[in-house]
């Protein structure tokens, strides 16, 4: 980078002089509030009326919270958002963990591979779920190919377990790279002096790794931990569009049955309260991580990384 | 780091190769295939057949109009992120008033707004405005969902300007706007570029808003014309597997050539 050369003028000023004020702020604030303070605001108030998209929403009390505690689809969509988040947060934190910290070194096999690891992070959502659904097609897809393997009909997302279990793998497909990239980073910045007094004292590879990169990696296991829980909590475009929430309502998480409930049962007063207890939650976790991590005191993006 | 080849390592990141590249493999193969070709010969096989017919079915489709509509959305997306962003974080890295401190925790705070929370009070919004079915509707809430992070990035990378700069230029004279030109924008180089690649992803990406706020095929963007062209012809893998390819291709082109304002972006996506 290179400094600008500094103005001619001859004014003198003070350094409370040239202090940007409040209306450099303000176009940013005003666009933000607008479309996510005001409908923040909006849920909550949505979600104490009825609504079915024509005329005007009206109050009707807590008609819409009552009917959600007594709603089994509802009770079992949190259940299921959990477990899809746990068994996303169990499979990519040691995949992510290994491979970052295997790239992390300076071979250039592995800068190559590193860059290949990369390619699903280049899809949307929608363009993996597609992928992953022609792939896994019961006629034309790899089980069917693979029977041997897979056994069965080829019909993966047929039965409850199948399709979690392909939602969890292609989650991990999806989003190790990202976590592998947050590992490889942070492998990186390590400082060697610690690698070479471990080899002084005769440690092995599994060693140092235990025994120093791991509890080195602290910061990065957290914050990749709450990414992955925030993640694995809104996922809506990989249920929608590889198990549209089935077989039945097996598959059917907060977010999806949210989306169900508000447009496609055109009951966006139910739909809001579900919104409003996935906002409690992300909040909750979102509190948690700017504790847990200090990113309001952050000063660039990449640390904490 | 490590002295001798780790061969446990070596074959866990052959594992992983395999499990990344396969499903790549499959899908540019079968995009030159034909539907019949495909079926017989399976997904994993060498292809038995060539055609760019799947290509020409998707121009002849409208996949073209769903490309173009994606390009203004994302377009305008960036156009709105570089307006708007650049001056707040500079505000929030040099102003010393205490409202200025109190946005930028909001912005914070704002991170943890999931766009699915809120999509029914914007649905709401976006049709009392009229905008229902149209890009800009898409175009205004994508962009404000850019912005935390956006704001989060840009004001990391101008805290590392260093006080002195701003003083000297001060002790010259200088109003906030020359400051802001003359100083902020040149040395915030490469924060804007990481804000211009996650924006333009964000948008390009994007497939919830997209969903609730358009419906017909004038105002379609990529990944929602996927979505529907796999609901209507799920059957034909190859159709779909050129579809896909070819919204990736854009991605592609700048993970090729911008490789380290992408990366950077993408972290950015992790930080959501």
């Amino acid at each position: 980078m290179k400094r600008p050369t500094t103005g001619r003028s001859r004014h003198s000023g003070g350094p409370n002089v040239g202090r940007p004020g409040f209306a450099w702020a303000l176009p940013a604030t005003i666009f933000f509030a607008l479309f996510a303070i005001v409908p923040l605001i909006g849920v909550a108030v949505m979600s104490f009326t009825s609504w079915s998209g024509l005329g005007s929403p009206e109050f009707n009390g807590l008609d819409n919270w009552n009917k959600l505690l007594g709603d089994k689809v509802m009770m079992q969509s949190l259940w299921l958002s959990a477990l899809l988040t746990l068994l996303g947060v169990l499979i990519q934190t040691p995949l992510s963990i290994l491979l970052g910290v295997w790239a992390a070194g300076q071979q250039k096999n592995r800068a190559v591979l590193s860059a290949i690891y990369f390619i699903p992070l280049l899809l949307s959502s929608a363009a993996v779920s597609v992928l992953w659904r022609a792939l896994l097609d019961p006629n034309f897809g790899i089980p069917g190919q693979l029977a041997g393997i897979f056994g069965g009909d080829g019909n993966l997302l047929g039965s409850q377990a199948g399709a979690i279990a392909v939602l969890t793998f292609v989650g991990a497909w999806q989003f190790t790279p990202l976590h592998t990239l947050l590992y490889q980073g942070a492998a990186r910045s390590v400082p060697p002096v610690l690698y070479q007094a471990a080899e002084i004292d005769g440690a092995g590879t599994m060693r140092k790794f235990f025994s120093i990169t791991l509890p080195q990696l602290r910061n990065t296991i957290v914050t990749s931990g709450i990414l992955m829980v925030v993640g694995g909590l809104t996922t809506f475009d990989t249920v929608l569009i590889l198990t549209k929430g089935g077989p039945g309502t097996d598959t059917t998480i907060t977010p999806y049955y949210m989306y169900r409930k508000a447009f496609q049962s055109f009951d966006f007063g139910v739909g809001s309260a579900i919104a409003l207890v996935l906002v409690v939650i992300a909040t909750a976790i979102s509190l948690i991580m700017v504790r847990a991590t200090g990113y309001d005191k952050m000063n660039s993006a990449q640390e904490g990384i | 780091m490590k002295p001798r080849p780790n061969y446990f390592a070596g074959a866990g990141s052959i594992i992983w190769l395999l499990i990344v590249l396969v499903p790549i493999y499959v899908m540019v193969t079968a995009t030159i295939q034909t539907q019949q070709g495909y079926a017989s010969a399976g997904p994993l096989s060498l292809p038995s057949s060539f055609t760019l017919d799947n290509f020409g079915a998707l121009v002849t489709g409208g996949f073209l109009t769903y490309v173009w509509n994606t390009v203004i959305v994302t377009v305008s997306v960036v156009a709105i992120v570089v307006l708007v962003v650049p001056p707040l974080s500079y505000a929030v890295v040099r102003s010393r008033s205490r409202g200025i401190s109190l946005i930028f925790r909001t912005f914070l705070l704002g991170l943890a707004i999931p766009a699915q929370a809120v999509i029914v009070p914007i649905f709401y919004l976006i049709s009392v405005a009229g905008l229902y079915d149209s890009l800009i509707g898409i175009i205004l809430p994508t962009a404000a969902f850019c912005l935390p992070i956006c704001t989060l990035i840009l004001t990391g990378s101008m805290r590392d300007i260093t006080p002195e700069l701003y003083e000297a230029m001060a002790m010259d004279g200088a109003t906030p706007m020359r400051s802001f030109f003359q100083l902020v924008l040149p040395l915030s180089k490469s924060g804007i570029s990481t804000i211009i690649v996650f924006s333009a992803l964000q948008a390009w990406n994007g497939f919830l808003f997209p969903l609730i706020l358009t419906q017909s095929a004038s105002t379609k963007v990529i990944t929602l014309g996927l979505f529907d062209f796999q609901s209507q012809y799920g059957v034909n893998i190859p159709g779909l597997m050129a579809a896909v390819l070819l919204s990736m291709l854009p991605v592609l082109f700048v993970y090729l050539f911008a490789r380290r304002a992408l990366v950077q972006g993408l972290m950015g996506v992790g930080g959501k």
